[in-house]
């Protein structure tokens, strides 16, 4: 690896100066997020990939639930020997992160072999802990629905009190507020569980791909070790399922592009008993499969196809389209494994030797065994567990708003998780005294003023990292989940914030071939409307939820992801040129200008 | 036509007759029977260029001419040349041989001026001695019989320059073994030609096929006088990784009194492609097909015929840089396989 120059740092965390005037809503963060002086000494970097937008108060549960599962299963369960875990800080509303590599060679000795008794029996006793880990989280699932719904009635239901229930309904707010938030914070230990042993090994056949096969490509290599039916297909499979019911009970007319979600539920209802099936079909889909969100999960606004059915709705025209023209729609699974295993023997006969191919044999079913966890667990945390959980948030938010503590249920995702539990017990208290809570004079101005900082912390970039550089990035936690090493910040500090040339965007290399079009800037679900045929979708986050529109579009450019990421698989699936994890693009890239895809390369370059 | 002692098509030869037909024939017969298009020939064996050393060894003696020269002597040896060779271009063929390759030639050529490749195609009984064949002389877009058997000729004199016969006394080669099969071939007017390496030239690796074209007559790129297109296509999945189209002023086509000219490329062309994506995928299964039939990595040149699009092959021979470089195996097998993963999770060492 080449030597920077030393003039060429980062800036240090206390030179980043949190915007004028929207210094109270930084200072709402806690005082553990907060950027200190002793900050200066460490590299930190912007978490762009997670966090692509500023985060709101409360959104930044995510993060402090996430990191102390990750810690945890990296410093203390699997002992992984050259790192700790993830320290976090929030500025400008911005998540930046640190890694704690462990460097002392005794020290790393001790915690090779601690880790050799706890990962090893992990990836030996995989399949067992792995159906395990499904029936704890279909658990947790159960009891995060199971929470009561949040009532003040005005009296105690006379129920309660000839049960002798004893405890009165304002303490159940807490308790299950309480228990909202357990369950969140639990959910993460279950994320990581798994997470960063199935993407070692995964790693591991990765690596010895690159050394075997000095230019394959990173998705070639996804493609051997992917899934063929992993539950991140399922809801688009849902659609293509929905889409022929919808033709054979003879309802296809009734979809048309333009009509509302629930003005097509309305004219079904009206449209006797094979409306009434469809609509019983799609009854099934909805749970658990859509159950799905339009985001990576890491922000409240990031809502379900269940909240929202306009995102799967969007699909049914083109897939109907599709049937009637007599395509089945249904997935060659088959084909598709069978082009796997092709893949993995064409591979394999180009190796040099027998003992290399041994190697091959057993990295590759190392990566097989781990890779459902890789794929799966992200439709039971980040999307099904996250949206239970933000969904009981919002129903907080609306029991607030209800009382006055701000215009709107949405308005509660301002307030941090301590603040809230603070709003909750004023109401306790309010209801239980019988005077008025106090919130409604605290709250509405600081929600305004950090809805208002967080609008102003949008509109400016940030640096990608701060501190000094480290001599070498050797934590394997950063480099498998973010993909930075020393070459990634060395393009970083050569070029500008955004590193990259003026007219180009770059990101990983998710589905390779080149396409050029019109760009369309999708920010939200209600603007995918604007897609036209031929356009090229630029994103914040591109997932399974967005496959519907992939039928549409030529291309796809997102902030965020990961060249195994999901956008990226369905991208492949589509044969669509794709670049993902970019950062930046929806800022950069401007609504209708010209765009070429390079999805082989990982380049967006802005056309003149 | 059938073949005969001194005449083969392509079809009915392969490596193994090698000794008879030369490296470059035997490797043409050996593409066609592996079902690869080749432009249309046939090879006038060495059987052929022993019946002409004996009529003129009849006369004076060759072989033994050769032999008796001193390595050292380079006067001697450039005199020898200059004598052989003469008597070579000057011998005329048995009546009976000009005709068989007359009506061969017939059978290849519809239209006799259908213009051919004479091309040297020598054989030592050590055939596999490489460094032998860039000694011999080749002679493009050759119109009608007569100027057919006249580089015949040409191509068996050039046995006997200065640098093969130096090249052969240093080396102490018996002439008794030495033979000349030559290949008639026809040309192809190239639409775009190129090279390509089955495995990639800067890291070695055999996932990839490295594709270099331009625009015409592949003269141009083995010549170095114009910078191809370049592209790198995974061998598996056909995916492009590269593609640099450069600009390419100038282009290679037949000349119409015979023989090859520069000429400039049309504005449109200079910065288009000058292969297809299609194209570029045929040439991808060309690549295996030609490596999986040889068992290891190849340098090939191709054409793409200007009228039909079809892509055909000129030549293929073993990549030489990177085979011989003995790489260590990317791992081996443990006797825990779960242990793989300390390359990961183990930190530098």
């Amino acid at each position: 690896m080449s030597a920077l120059p030393v003039s060429k740092g980062f800036p240090k965390p206390s030179s980043l100066k949190v915007l004028p005037g929207t210094e109270r809503a930084q200072a709402a963060y806690p005082y553990y997020c907060q950027f200190t002086r002793a900050d200066d000494e460490r590299f930190w970097f912007y978490n762009s990939m997670h966090f692509p937008e500023p985060m709101s108060a409360f959104d930044m549960v995510t993060a402090e639930a996430a990191y102390c599962a990750l810690g945890s299963a990296n410093t203390r369960v699997h002992v992984l020997p050259t790192t700790l875990g993830i320290d976090y800080r929030i500025v400008n509303g911005r998540v930046y992160i640190g890694g704690n590599a462990v460097t002392d060679p005794k020290e790393i000795a001790l915690r090779t072999a601690e880790f050799h008794q706890r990962a090893f029996y992990y990836y030996e006793h995989w399949e067992r802990l792995y159906a395990q880990w499904r029936e704890k989280m279909l658990a947790l699932i159960r009891d995060a629905q199971a929470l009561p719904s949040l009532e003040l009635p005005d009296f105690e239901p006379l129920a309660h009190v000839h049960a002798g229930r004893g405890v009165a309904s304002n303490h159940y707010l807490l308790d299950t507020y309480h228990k909202t938030l357990e369950g969140y914070f639990r959910m993460w230990h279950h994320h990581f569980e798994f997470l960063l042993l199935g993407y070692g090994a995964y790693l591991t056949f990765f690596a010895f791909c690159k050394k075997a096969f000095p230019e394959i490509s990173d998705q070639t290599v996804a493609r051997m070790v992917a899934g063929i039916d992993a539950e991140i297909f399922r809801p688009d499979e849902e659609l293509r399922r929905l889409s022929r019911c919808a033709v054979e009970l003879g309802v296809d007319a009734h979809f048309k592009d333009g009509l509302s979600p629930e003005a097509i539920i309305r004219t079904l209802e009206d449209a006797g008993e094979p409306g009434r099936q469809w609509l019983k079909e799609l009854a099934t889909s909805r749970d658990p499969w859509f159950n799905i969100n339009v985001g990576d999960g890491f922000y409240h606004y990031h809502r379900s196809w269940n909240d929202d059915l306009s995102m799967p709705f969007a699909g049914l025209p083109g897939y109907i389209g599709r049937v009637k023209a007599g395509e089945s729609l249904e997935r060659p699974v088959d084909k598709l494994q069978a082009e796997r295993r092709q893949l993995i023997a064409d591979y394999r006969e180009l190796l040099g030797s027998a003992e290399e191919r041994a190697a091959y044999d057993q990295m590759i079913a190392l990566a097989h065994r781990v890779f459902p966890y890789v794929e799966g667990h992200k439709f039971y945390c980040e999307h099904w567990y996250t949206n239970l959980f933000f969904n009981k948030i919002r129903e907080f938010g609306a029991l607030l708003a209800a009382n006055g503590f701000f215009p709107g249920a949405e308005d509660v995702f301002q307030l941090t998780h301590y603040e809230l539990e603070a709003a909750i017990i004023d109401l306790m208290l309010a209801w239980s005294n019988g005077s008025p809570p106090r919130g409604p004079d605290h709250w509405p101005k600081l929600v305004a003023e950090r809805r208002a900082a967080i609008a102003e912390w949008a509109k400016h970039d940030t640096p990608p990292a701060l501190g000094p550089v480290p001599d070498v990035i050797d934590d394997p936690a950063i480099v498998m989940l973010w993909g930075i090493t020393r070459e990634s910040l060395e393009t970083w500090l050569n070029a500008g914030s955004n590193g990259s040339a003026a007219n180009e965007v770059r990101g990983f290399a998710a589905s390779s071939g080149v396409v050029e079009g019109p760009a369309r800037i999708v920010k939200s679900v209600e603007e995918i409307s604007k897609l036209k045929p031929g356009d090229i979708l630029v994103c914040q986050v591109t997932n399974p939820t967005w496959a519907p529109i992939f039928q549409k579009i030529a291309g796809a450019v997102s902030d965020i992801g990961g060249s195994m990421s999901h956008a990226a698989i369905v991208a492949r699936e589509y044969g669509l040129p794709a670049v993902v994890g970019t950062g930046s693009a929806t800022s950069r890239i401007k609504d209708g200008q010209r765009v070429r895809v390079d999805g082989g390369r990982g380049i967006v370059t802005i056309l003149p | 036509m059938a073949s005969s002692p001194h005449v083969s098509w392509f079809a009915e030869i392969g490596l193994a007759e090698r000794p008879h037909v030369g490296g470059k024939g035997g490797s043409l017969g050996e593409l066609q029977r592996a079902g690869i298009a080749v432009p249309p020939g046939f090879v006038v064996r060495t059987a052929a260029f022993e019946r002409f050393i004996a009529t003129l060894e009849q006369r004076a003696a060759v072989r033994a001419r050769v032999e008796s020269l001193d390595p050292a002597d380079l006067a001697g040896i450039t005199a020898c040349s200059r004598e052989l060779r003469a008597r070579v271009e000057a011998g005329s063929l048995p009546a009976d041989l000009q005709d068989e390759i007359a009506a061969a030639h017939a059978a290849l050529c519809s239209d006799p001026a259908a213009p051919v490749a004479v091309r040297s195609s020598a054989t030592t009984e050590d055939a596999a001695d490489a460094s032998f064949a860039g000694l011999q002389d080749t002679y493009l877009w050759v119109q009608g019989a007569a100027d057919v058997l006249h580089r015949l000729r040409s191509c068996w004199a050039s046995l006997y320059s200065v640098e093969s016969i130096s090249y052969r006394r240093q080396r102490g080669y018996p002439e008794q073994g030495v033979a000349m099969a030559v290949v008639v071939q026809r040309m192809v007017d190239a639409r775009s030609s190129g090279v390509m390496f089955t495995r990639s030239p800067t890291t070695g690796d055999r996932s990839v096929v490295t594709i270099e074209a331009a625009w015409g007559l592949g003269s141009a790129v083995v010549g170095g006088e114009v910078t191809p297109d370049r592209w790198v296509v995974s061998k598996i999945t056909g995916e492009i990784s590269v593609r640099d189209i450069s600009p390419k002023a100038i282009q290679h086509v037949p000349a119409a009194a015979g023989g090859v000219e520069s000429v400039p490329v049309a504005e449109a062309l200079r910065s288009a492609s000058s292969m297809s994506d299609e194209e570029l995928q045929k040439l991808r299964a060309i690549a295996r097909q030609v490596e999986r039939h040889y068992g290891c990595p190849q340098d090939i040149e191709w054409a793409v015929q200007r009228d039909s699009n079809e892509i055909l092959l000129l030549q293929s021979r073993p990549e030489t840089v990177w085979s011989t470089k003995d790489a260590a195996p990317a791992a081996r097998a443990l006797d825990n396989p779960v242990a793989h993963v300390m390359s990961i999770f183990g930190g530098r060492r």
